[in-house]
């Protein structure tokens, strides 16, 4: 019985000297792995316009119905994204997204990612609807935010020409 | 059109169809698609997309016998063109064999697509045709998955083109199949859009000021079978998955066209279930697929923020809102203590429901009913209107058809078009009209007469026809003998069958009466009554009107003497004092019930927030006593409630015993106590057969995004000859010419996009509603030194209106003509005194 106890606490001295395998969650944060689907970010193009188009193909493909999308028609003097449709309104209810990516699947123009962030806790279910300013990542350096007033005909395009299209 | 029926084989199945039918409707009817882009079921067949290639093989026939070859084991020798040919332009004939599915055929679809893509965006992501596309659906059943074209190769064309402020073109999607400019210029006769370039730079262009002047131009939108003409209304709307669709009536007018709403949640709206487009709903008996502009953008009054919403009382000179049941409660009270003194106005825009509760709340209360309408002769329409099984589009050879007093064309724009089909087809139209309509070019007969003697000209068609003749006032006493009315009468008389379509232009409330009954005693006398395709048809201009005489209401001869006289009014659907600021509409007690705040409803004790049709369930009856059920749409808004509703919660409070909470239980009431609406239910209204051509989601590559009708078609009311009761000739006495007294006779005409509180709030139609406008002869305006432009004061009776005047030749000489619900308070034809204001020297 008392070689067993010994063999016990050997086990555990040994564990002393051995680097921890706890991380100090919230303040040391694991990097996540390059596909792993957190919250969704709306993309935008270098100039800050938004790739999202309205086109509704996320809200179409999403299999838990939590993306919302209202489109409306861009002009040059307020633009949003490049062509004719931008959304409107764009929200993904959090509670509902189960994480699947087939939004990202469905979008023609890489405007929808999931990202790294899967920090979503929330206290009520009317703050786990993201909106569009929530979902957009910020306008990148260089670039103006939207709505922008842009010169005629240059952006007539919706849908980009895309390098590698799968 | 022979009746020989022709046999062939489809892939293998026999099909049998009339001779003089195409390969692709005798496909469609076997249930096999043959894909197409320009046929459409309602034009002819052009063959310009090439899409409905399909092999061919025809029985060889020996040339010296006439006899068909036949193979060693008996079968008919077929020989097949070395080519495929097109389906929709080649027609059937006996022994033919077509096969759809081999491999030559998907080979010819395929590069058909291939070609059709080169030039294509394929922007579906933001087309607003992607998910009902025909193009996107046969490119995925029958097209390349690559394309060989190079992407920069394709053209760069205008996205975003209006051709009228109503329809969009995006000119990079266009097929370039031509169904657009054969609707017009077929179908509806406004050949105001057409091809421009040759090549890959076809286009589609607009020649008419404004663009795309046509008031059926949104029917281009249905039929299109890519993104390329979109409605203004409706860009970037939903996409067309996201939308829920509910079956509902066109309130605009009496043809009472079957449409679609499609709704969605809408976050624009805070949330709210919104109509985001109305569509057309098939019914073949009624608008087949069509639908004019105004009924496919005039709902936005159903969601104007200016509605009502709360019941109103008047408390120390100001309407304040309160609760339901202070305002059921107090008008339950008063309506009381008036008892016999209690009179109810109401019009056509309600449903059957609405007015059979109405009707039986006056009743219990010993009050009296009238119907508010400018036009009468509905008790003529119940006796020889068009019979029971009647279909306006089996009138052709041999049929005929007399439309007197209506411009058809600003009136009920459908019945235009079916009459005029009915015209090409080979029906004998007479247009009886005093000025020239947009009908008269497709009519065989056009009688010219003035404002005043439509009764008098039937009647004298009726004397040419027979020997005894009794006298006929002066004025149109030896109209008989006149050549083109013998002509249009003889024509009228031998007609197999018969219908007339009688308006009110020009015609007042008593003189309409008299209208009816010679229209009444033509058909009866040339025996065009009582039987399918034959009857009368009233250009009613409430979609209910018919209903509401079906159900006991009648309008009163003299309105504001009952008016003076009553205690209490209760004023349903209408705005009289609004229509006359003259009325004296001052009861001891005035209960509207509107959707809006009316003139009328300004000057009421009480007022009750009433729903419109988008937000309930009820009945209509239109001008071919067709009834029609319309279901709910959106949810009503909180604090306002159906009319029947209202009707019935106030019966309850008198201890009158009314239906009011189910509309398909007051049509119960309806069917057990009315005879013309035996058997009614909204079951029976609910029935829906197989129509053709077929329409719907698989199919809308041929027929278009029209929805199909699976909610119902109605059941159209057997007249009271068809019910086996007698109806006697009877001669109506004629009116006196209005007495004019050197000022000119005023007479209201109806033009589609007028400024009714149904259509006003249509922002889109601004651009081509009439303004108060008069329109006058270059003569008569000389003579009364009245130039185009001006600023004219009317005074008519004690009312008075400003008015700009346009000079126009095809307006009859002493007349000038006021468009109804343009702010002009000019009911029936009356004398007028013009004065010039002010004078524009701008041009």
């Amino acid at each position: 019985m008392l070689a067993d106890l010994m063999r016990g606490l050997a086990t555990t001295f040994k564990a002393i000297f051995e680097k921890p395998v706890t991380i100090q969650y919230p303040e040391i944060k694991r990097p996540v792995r390059t596909r792993y689907k957190g919250r969704h970010i709306l993309k935008r193009y270098e100039n800050g316009l938004e790739k999202c188009i309205g086109c509704s193909l996320c809200a179409a493909a999403c299999p838990a119905d939590a993306i919302f999308v209202e489109a409306a028609e861009n002009t040059d003097d307020e633009r949003y994204s490049p062509g004719e449709r931008y959304a409107r309104v764009y929200e993904i209810n959090l509670l509902r997204c189960i994480f699947c990516g087939y939004c990202e699947d469905a979008c023609p123009t890489e405007a929808i990612v999931l990202g790294d962030n899967y920090e979503l806790s929330f206290t009520d279910r009317r703050s786990s609807i993201y909106t569009k300013e929530m979902l957009l990542e910020p306008v990148p350096e260089g670039g103006k935010p939207t709505p922008q007033k842009t010169p005629p005909g240059m952006y007539t395009r919706a849908i980009p020409e895309m390098k590698d299209p799968v | 059109m022979t009746n020989k029926m022709i046999t062939l084989t489809i892939d293998g199945i026999q099909v049998t169809v009339p001779e003089g039918t195409n390969i692709v409707d005798a496909a469609k009817k076997a249930g096999i698609d043959i894909p197409v882009f320009c046929y459409h079921p309602k034009m002819k067949p052009v063959g310009m997309c090439r899409m409905c290639l399909v092999e061919v093989g025809r029985p060889v026939v020996d040339r010296n016998t006439g006899e068909f070859v036949r193979n060693e084991d008996g079968s008919l020798k077929i020989q097949f063109n070395p080519k495929l040919e097109t389906g929709c332009t080649t027609l059937v004939s006996e022994g033919m064999v077509v096969i759809n599915t081999s491999d030559k055929v998907k080979r010819g679809r395929k590069d058909i697509l291939e070609f059709l893509l080169t030039s294509h965006p394929l922007d579906c992501p933001i087309c607003d045709k992607g998910g009902e596309c025909p193009l996107q659906n046969l490119t995925m059943a029958h097209g390349p998955g690559t394309s060989r074209f190079l992407f920069d190769e394709k053209k760069h064309l205008l996205k975003h083109y209006p051709l009228g402020e109503l329809i969009y073109l995006d000119q990079e999607r266009c097929i370039q199949c031509g169904r657009c400019i054969r609707f017009q210029e077929e179908l509806v006769d406004d050949p105001v859009i057409g091809f421009s370039q040759r090549g890959r730079s076809l286009q589609i262009v607009t020649f008419s000021e404004p663009g795309f002047d046509s008031i059926f131009s949104g029917n281009t939108t249905d039929i299109c079978p890519v993104g390329a003409l979109t409605t203004a209304d409706f860009r970037f709307g939903a996409r067309p998955w996201e939308l829920n669709a509910a079956a509902s009536i066109c309130q605009q007018c009496a043809v009472g066209c079957n449409l679609t709403l499609n709704v969605r949640r809408e976050a624009a709206a805070g949330g709210k279930v919104v109509i985001k487009r109305v569509m057309p709903r098939q019914n073949e008996w009624v608008n087949e697929i069509w639908i004019c502009d105004k009924g496919r953008f005039g709902y936005h009054y159903t969601e104007a923020p200016e509605r009502l919403t709360q019941p109103l009382i008047r408390k120390e000179g100001e309407l304040v809102p309160v609760s339901w049941e202070e305002a059921l409660g107090f008008v339950a009270e008063r309506f009381r203590q008036a008892g016999k003194g209690l009179l109810t106005l109401a019009s056509g825009r309600l449903s059957n429901e609405d007015l059979f509760n109405l009707r039986k709340l006056s009743e219990g209360l010993g009050g009296k009913i009238a119907l508010y309408t400018q036009m009468s002769g509905g008790e003529q329409v119940m006796q020889v209107g068009l019979a029971k099984e009647s279909n306006l589009a089996e009138l052709g050879q041999g049929d005929a058809i007399l439309v007197i007093a209506s411009d058809l064309h600003q009136e009920a724009p459908i019945w235009w078009l079916r009459v005029k089909q009915a015209a090409e087809r080979g029906a004998t139209l007479i247009v009886a009209h005093p000025r020239p309509t947009r009908l008269e070019k497709f009519a065989k007969h056009v009688l010219r007469y003035r404002y005043g003697d439509e009764a008098g000209l039937l009647l004298a068609m009726l004397n040419s026809l027979s020997a005894k003749r009794p006298a006929l006032p002066e004025r149109v006493s030896t109209l008989w003998r006149d050549d083109q009315v013998q002509a249009a009468a003889k024509a009228f008389a031998e007609a197999q069958n018969a219908v007339i379509f009688f308006g009110n232009e020009g015609v007042g409330l008593q003189a309409s009466q008299a209208l009816a009954q010679a229209c009444l005693n033509l058909l009866l006398a040339t025996n065009h009554a009582g039987r399918p395709n034959n009857g009368l048809i009233p250009v009613w201009q409430r979609p209910n009107d018919q209903g509401a005489w079906e159900l006991g209401w009648r309008p009163l001869p003299n309105l504001d003497e009952a008016i003076s006289q009553a205690n209490a009014i209760y004023v349903v659907a209408c705005d009289p004092a609004g229509d006359n600021p003259t009325l004296p509409l001052t009861p001891d007690f005035l209960v509207v019930q509107d959707l809006f705040l009316t003139a009328t409803a300004k000057l009421a004790h009480v007022v009750l927030p009433a729903l419109p049709f988008t937000e309930r369930e009820g009945s209509l009856v239109n001008g071919e006593r067709r009834v029609q059920r319309y279901y709910p749409a959106v949810p009503p808004r909180p604090s306002a409630r159906a009319d029947f509703t209202i009707t019935g919660q106030l019966g309850k409070l008198l201890g009158i015993d009314l239906e009011d909470r189910l509309a398909s239980k007051v049509m119960l009431r309806i069917a057990a106590e009315v005879p013309a609406f035996s058997g009614i239910t909204y079951t029976a209204l609910a029935y829906a057969p197989e129509q053709w051509p077929i329409i719907g989601r698989e199919d809308l590559y041929y027929g278009g995004t029209t929805y199909e009708n699976k909610q119902g078609i109605g059941v159209q009311l057997p007249n009271a000859l068809q019910q086996g009761e007698q109806v006697t000739l009877t001669w109506p006495s004629l009116a006196q010419a209005t007495e004019i007294n050197g000022g000119l006779l005023a007479v209201p005409v109806t033009k589609l996009y007028d400024s009714g509180s149904t259509l006003v709030h249509s922002k889109l139609l601004d651009q081509r509603r009439v303004a108060a406008v008069l329109w006058i002869h270059p003569d008569e305006a000389a003579a009364h030194a009245v130039q185009e432009g001006d600023l004219v004061h009317l005074q008519f009776g004690e009312a008075s209106a400003m008015a700009t005047a346009i000079l126009d030749k095809t307006v009859p000489q002493g007349v000038i003509l006021l468009p109804r619900s343009a702010g002009i308070p000019l009911l029936e034809p009356c004398a007028a005194q013009l004065k010039v204001v002010e004078r524009s020297y701008e041009r």
